[in-house]
């Protein structure tokens, strides 16, 4: 992929390139190399989407590009979703999922995938208040600990006081007997 | 199904000169249930009956109208998505058991069994994508609560395609940019664009040509950052593209004023006397007559806004007008006549 030489990072120019991006506008090909920090700070790719360009194009031909992290080759279009009866196969073929858990099902192939499409990992958006309640509370728990810290700094301790309570609370003990 | 127009198309909110519309589009599925290019027929209309159950709890409020597509005639599904109330994607033939939620203001359209269960679309006029953004976030709220989302901590709400994955959200505007166009500045910008990570389309979304210089900008990522950081770094965006336009438009004024007007007066010309016309050449006079308008080159305001007399010549609306279809050539005399008959001595 790289002529046995090290390739450096386009954008950088100082780090050893780790992350390949091809893109095939209109059977022209063009190639990016960046480092993997770059990679990420970069945050969104260069992908041009016009008019004559859609979706299927992009993903049938990242995924289906040989060295592509998530490519295992044959053996993963044997892989398929235990819930849905999906294959890897029709998924590289229309870059469109089966259902819900074809994400843990094709994981090792996805990751890669997604990584590369948002340029970051972990969704920080909306958490549902049902489907999402463990992380929906532990976030609200983060939330009220930063206040807390914040009002303790700010020697603004009865509103601290008043945070311990409702952190408390949401950790499921009880907002009596406040201790000063 | 009444054709008339949709809230959106006011021609209100701010800079609505250059912004025709903004739009929250979310994309949200149920857990465990494939998703609609992999349902069977019974798991089809089984998620009609969920989420026809979970939009009636919307109601009375919202004013909420649920329509299975195959209730429809297929012009009046083309009309819907020439209003922008829902996407190509969702009339493509044949239906099956795809519907429609809309509010009484088609602001506000829920779409069913698309490429995702559901797609929670909020349109407003002009620049408004956090107000946008509230409302579908309110909305998503109330359905959540009766409806079990697909949903996981590390790739957020889980999407058919991957591309939509995290937040589920686009947002997008939809500009009026003939000055960049004329000024040859449109592909540098697009261009630029396309490098912080925004996707350009025409009129009707992906796969379609800017007609009537019109263009609509949305976030490509969608998983890592917040919603309000997405809606935040387009609206910074299309703020800085309104800005150019503006002055290209300054800059066309003064170093072409007399060539401007010449063309806005012949646009103005052809639409009031033509007999005959194509959707696409109505679409180019009305966005020079629109444009000769915002630049105080015509007597007086328009009669109509440039999203109603877009929607006014598209080949679907028409032939609903009609009450019955039209052969091309046909639709071509009456859009010409409604064009007269709306313009002429309404100005």
């Amino acid at each position: 992929m790289n002529d046995g030489q090290v390739r450096i990072c386009q954008r950088c120019h100082e780090r050893p390139a780790e992350v390949h991006f091809s893109k095939v506008v209109n059977g022209e090909k063009s190639d990016r190399y960046l480092c993997e920090q770059c990679a990420r700070e970069e945050g969104a790719f260069h992908f041009v989407l016009g008019p004559q360009f859609s979706m299927q194009h992009v993903l049938g031909g990242l995924i289906g590009q040989a060295g592509f992290p998530g490519n295992r080759g044959t053996a993963a279009d044997a892989l398929r979703c235990p819930t849905c009866g999906y294959s890897y196969r029709e998924f590289a073929e229309t870059g469109r999922l089966g259902c819900d858990r074809c994400y843990e099902a094709f994981q090792a192939e996805l990751n890669p995938l997604i990584l590369r499409l948002h340029g970051r990992a972990q969704h920080r958006g909306k958490v549902p208040a049902r489907s999402g309640k463990e992380l929906y509370a532990r976030r609200e728990l983060e939330r009220l600990r930063e206040q807390m810290a914040d009002a303790v700094k700010r020697e603004a301790f009865e509103e601290a006081a008043q945070i311990r309570d409702k952190i408390r609370q949401l950790e499921g003990g009880s907002a009596d007997a406040p201790r000063v | 199904m009444h054709p008339g127009f949709s809230q959106w198309m006011s021609g209100t909110g701010p800079e609505s000169e250059i912004v025709l519309s903004s739009r929250i589009r979310l994309a949200r599925n149920l857990a465990g249930i494939p998703f609609p290019h992999r349902m069977s027929e019974e798991q089809g209309r089984a998620m009609l009956e969920r989420v026809e159950a979970a939009i009636q709890s919307l109601n009375p409020g919202w004013h909420m109208t649920f329509r299975r597509l195959t209730e429809l005639t297929a012009l009046e599904r083309q009309v819907l998505m020439e209003k922008h109330l829902v996407s190509p994607q969702l009339i493509q033939e044949p239906v099956r058991f795809e519907a429609v939620a809309l509010d009484d203001r088609e602001g506000i359209s829920i779409m069913v069994n698309e490429e995702d269960h559901l797609r929670i679309q909020v349109l407003m006029p002009g620049l408004q994508l956090e107000e946008a953004w509230q409302i579908a976030n309110r909305v998503d709220d109330m359905l959540e609560q009766h409806l079990d989302y697909a949903f996981d901590e590390t790739r957020g709400y889980l999407t058919a395609w991957p591309t939509n994955l995290g937040t589920g959200l686009r947002a997008s505007v939809m500009l009026h940019l003939p000055a960049l166009v004329m000024t040859r500045q449109a592909p540098q910008v697009f261009t630029t664009l396309a490098q912080l990570g925004m996707v350009v389309r025409g009129l009707y979304g992906e796969g379609s040509e800017a007609l009537g210089n019109i263009f609509q900008i949305s976030n490509q990522v969608s998983l890592g950052l917040t919603e309000e950081e997405l809606i935040h770094n387009l609206a910074v965006v299309a703020q800085q593209i309104v800005g150019r336009e503006k002055n290209a438009r300054d800059h066309l004024k003064g170093s072409a004023g007399i060539a401007l007007a010449d063309r806005v007066g012949r646009a103005w010309g052809i639409l009031t006397n033509a007999r005959v016309m194509t959707s696409d050449e109505a679409l180019k006079l009305l966005s020079d007559v629109k444009l000769g308008a915002d630049l105080g080159l015509m007597d007086g305001a328009l009669p109509y806004t440039f999203p109603q007399l877009t929607l006014m010549t598209r080949p679907s609306f028409l032939q609903v007008e009609a009450g019955h279809e039209l052969a091309p050539e046909e639709r071509d005399r009456m859009r010409a006549n409604t064009l007269r008959e709306h313009l002429a001595g309404k100005r």
